[in-house]
């Protein structure tokens, strides 16, 4: 056993990670949360050359093949500088649903398109985790009739993959005739989350779908957010410990008062460890299949948990300049308050692990 | 020790519940519910309902206006206040300076403020932070200097809530800069139309506008706008603070979030159907914070009933904000999802539209965002700490 990156994982993360702080700072982040675009063509082309919307798309189909792990690492560095992209959506859940569900036209027709970039997909399951008032999509004859909420990556999708409440997923278009969508506007600005209201809408069946392969989705996204949270928190940390370097008060730096080192210390902590339980739930994706599911929930519900810790401790080091808008520092905050809700929140995750592990009913 | 209400409590309690039921209109007491900010000009009104029945001014002595109530009474109606979603009024003039004017100022100063303070007509904002100073408050560098009957002002003050709507500024400025940096400061009391002042906005987390830097350039202020003695204002800031850290303590604003909870966690639903309320890891986290809060209201009690014997204003403040942001958190994990969605409109009270999700979710992130603050303002929760170990345990 060998619990650490591969080089060639190191340098896919740090390649990532050098594109996103080059192309991807504040100024760029604020212009397109302002202008509500969650898929700014420069930057987006950027990541296309990179070949990030193909990491788990099979070779043969114009991807990069690579695993879980792989996907989370680049997640990392997505929350890591709130990257406003697709994801989590377009290259991780909707290549699961198409690799493994899809029908060969299916796969012929839009995993090369993923992988290039071409196209955007929304992904809507989050009725499958816990149904909301009057939420759940049902197919009838072939049409789709209902409402899908949270659909992740729904901005400017070429597709939706709808998950419907007998673990069906369906392939729609956002033009079809009877669909109505609509954007959620969240906290978070960074990414884009929307409605999908179906009214009898023609919807196209990916024929192998069934309820391992929406579980498995739900898995991969699950870790790919908190990934997502995992890297906004570094950042998170790393911004309080150089403000508590700068910051001077009572003739110092407030670094040097022993409360704010030990914030800080407390912060480091509490997340370093949680570096570990990402990387293993994303390993266990591809090589651990027993222990998948509960790993993601564990992954997720504890992100959740210390990341709220952490985003509320940078703040509070940053004292009132981590309430402005002008710092910006809340783009991580928010991000991380997301995460925390898409594809369940953790007493929700919690209670699903503990049904995996035998302990509720 | 008596903890049973007397029959003339209970009289009392029937009294403020009617003036409620006549006074409280429900387009007020929504507006709370939902968690949105009301209007100024109905925070107003609501303020001249309390004005014309004399119910104000709670804590102030009755020759300016106060309500001479016992201890008990001002417990009641501050509870029944709550939970009814009585809109909180704006403590700067209430709360902060309007004790210190009738305590350090002179008659022509009380003349001339507590009534504007009393009607909600005078609007109040706090020029204490600076940009170099605010853990740090007694560097201030906002300087004064005397100009025959005047002092001339020059400088900035930063995080200064609802500037852009105060009519008035008190402010902490800099007189001498000789001497040992707490007795070179002056209490000042600046109406905000003077020549020379400029009010800028901070926009804040949750997208809104509360926050302002404000700038001095030779601002004329009278001497007579002086409260007390020169370089002796930060005597005068500190009773203000004790004020108003025991005000960040919110007691009675945490009880109606609890109620609030309670509520929601009723409607809500857990992922397989079942009521949040029925949720025991939900209940676990409530009863603590609640068992946290009515300790602290008991020791509210007990001050109101022997001040010399309650803890510090800083343990006040470091629990009553620490309930608060709990009680934020939880709010937020009950919501859940819904809690997601941004909705300026809706938080602003414009929108005519129903809400994306229950309509007690709207705010719930944004207070949750905001609410973080607690910590920071009035004296951030470490230096409350460090006054903690220092006043009280000589540390
Ligand atoms: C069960 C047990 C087993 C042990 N076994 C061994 C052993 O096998 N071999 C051995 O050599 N020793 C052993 N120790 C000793 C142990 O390493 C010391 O107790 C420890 O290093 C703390 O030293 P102290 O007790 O003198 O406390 P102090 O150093 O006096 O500390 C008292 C308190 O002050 C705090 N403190 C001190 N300095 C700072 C600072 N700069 N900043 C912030 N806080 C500070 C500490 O955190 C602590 O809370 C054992 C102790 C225990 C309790
Ligand atoms: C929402 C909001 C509203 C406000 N409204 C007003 C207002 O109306 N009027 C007004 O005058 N001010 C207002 N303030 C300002 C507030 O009082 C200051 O923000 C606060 O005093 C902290 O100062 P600072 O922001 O400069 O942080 P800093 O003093 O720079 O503190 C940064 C961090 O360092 C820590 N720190 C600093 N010194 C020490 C120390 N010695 N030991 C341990 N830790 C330390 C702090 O706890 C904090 O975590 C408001 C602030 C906020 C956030």
């Amino acid at each position: 056993m060998e619990f650490g990156l591969s080089e060639d994982q190191r340098l896919l993360q740090d390649g990532v990670g050098r594109f996103l702080e080059e192309q991807s700072p504040l100024e760029k982040v604020r212009e397109a949360a302002d202008s509500n675009d969650f898929v700014p063509r420069g930057l987006w082309d950027g990541i296309r050359e990179l070949g990030v919307p193909g990491i788990l798309v099979p070779e043969d189909f114009g991807g990069m093949g690579l695993g879980f792990l792989d996907a989370a690492i680049i997640n990392e560095m997505m929350g890591r500088h709130v990257a406003p992209v697709p994801f989590v959506g377009t290259s991780v859940m909707a290549p699961i649903a198409l690799t493994l569900a899809g029908s060969e036209a299916q796969k012929q027709n839009w995993l090369p398109q993923i992988a290039s970039g071409d196209a955007i997909v929304g992904v809507g399951v989050t009725e499958r985790i816990g149904v909301r008032e009057n939420a759940g999509v049902i197919a009838n004859n072939g049409k789709l009739t209902g409402k899908a909420l949270f659909v992740i990556d729904w901005s400017k999708a070429d597709v939706y993959i709808v998950a419907d409440r007998d673990n069906c997923l369906h392939l729609v278009a956002p033009d079809a005739a009877g669909l109505s969508s609509h954007v959620l506007n969240t906290i978070d600005k960074t990414r884009s989350v929307g409605e999908l209201v179906f009214d009898n809408v023609e919807a196209e069946p990916l024929p192998g779908a069934n309820v391992n392969i929406v579980a498995r989705m739900i898995d991969a996204g699950r870790i790919m957010l908190a990934a997502d949270t995992l890297g906004a928190g570094q950042m998170m940390i790393e911004k309080a410990v150089i403000y508590a370097g700068e910051r001077k008060q009572f003739g110092r730096v407030i670094g040097s008062f022993q409360a704010v080192k030990h914030l800080c210390a407390e912060m480091t902590a509490a997340l370093e460890p949680c570096r570990s339980l990402v990387w293993y739930a994303g390993h266990a994706m591809d090589e651990v299949p027993d222990d998948a599911s509960l790993m993601a929930c564990h992954a997720k519900s504890h992100l959740s948990e210390v990341g709220r810790f952490v985003a509320r401790t940078s703040t509070e080091v940053h004292g009132g300049m981590g309430f402005t808008d002008l710092l910006g520092l809340h783009y991580w905050f928010k991000r991380i308050g997301l995460d925390r809700q898409l594809l369940g929140g953790p007493e929700q995750v919690r209670l699903e692990a503990a049904r995996l592990q035998g302990w509720a009913a | 020790m008596d903890i049973e209400l007397a029959k003339e409590d209970e009289a009392f309690r029937a009294e403020v519940r009617k003036f409620i039921a006549e006074n409280l209109t429900r387009e007020l007491s929504d507006k709370i519910t939902v968690g949105a900010s009301a209007e100024r000009s109905v925070l107003r009104g609501w303020q001249k309902f309390l004005h014309k029945r004399g119910w104000i001014a709670v804590n102030w002595p009755t020759e300016y206006g106060g309500t001479g109530w016992t201890a008990m009474q001002k417990f009641i109606f501050n509870e029944e206040m709550a939970l009814a979603n009585a809109p909180r009024l704006s403590p700067f003039g209430l709360s902060m300076v309007g004790p210190v004017i009738y305590t350090f100022g002179n008659e022509d100063q009380k003349k001339q403020h507590l009534s504007g303070i009393l009607s909600g007509d005078t609007a109040w904002c706090q020029g204490y932070s600076e940009p170099g100073s605010g853990s740090d408050l007694a560097s201030l560098k906002t300087k004064a200097v005397r100009v025959g009957d005047d002092y001339i002002v020059n400088g900035q003050k930063i995080w200064t809530s609802y500037a852009h709507e105060a009519d008035w500024i008190f402010c902490l400025v800099r007189t001498d800069e000789t001497v040992k940096q707490q007795a070179g400061i002056t209490f000042l009391l600046i109406d905000m139309k003077t020549p020379g002042i400029e009010v800028k906005p901070i926009i804040s987390i949750d997208g809104l506008h509360h926050l302002n830097e404000v700038f001095f350039t030779d601002v004329k202020v009278p001497v007579t706008n002086r409260i007390g003695e020169e370089n002796k204002g930060w005597t005068y800031a500190k009773f203000l603070l004790v004020n108003e850290r025991t005000g960040i303590a919110g007691v009675p604003e945490s009880k109606r979030s609890i109620v609030r909870i309670k509520e929601l966690a009723r409607k809500e639903r857990l992922g397989d159907g079942g009521a949040l309320v029925d949720d025991p890891a939900f209940r676990h986290k409530l009863s603590e914070i609640e068992i946290k809060l009515m300790g602290l209201e008991f020791t509210n009690l007990r001050i109101l009933a022997d001040a010399a014997a309650g803890p510090s204003s800083s343990t006040l403040k470091i629990v009553g904000t620490e309930v608060q942001q709990s009680l934020a958190e939880l709010a937020v994990e009950a919501v859940a999802f819904y809690a997601q969605p941004f909705q300026k409109e809706q938080l602003l009270g414009t929108s005519n539209e129903s809400p994306v999700g229950p309509d007690y979710g709207v705010a719930t992130a944004s207070a949750y965002n905001f609410g973080r603050a607690a910590s920071i303002y009035g004296g951030s929760n470490e230096i409350q700490r460090n006054v903690i170990a220092k006043a009280v345990l000589g540390l």
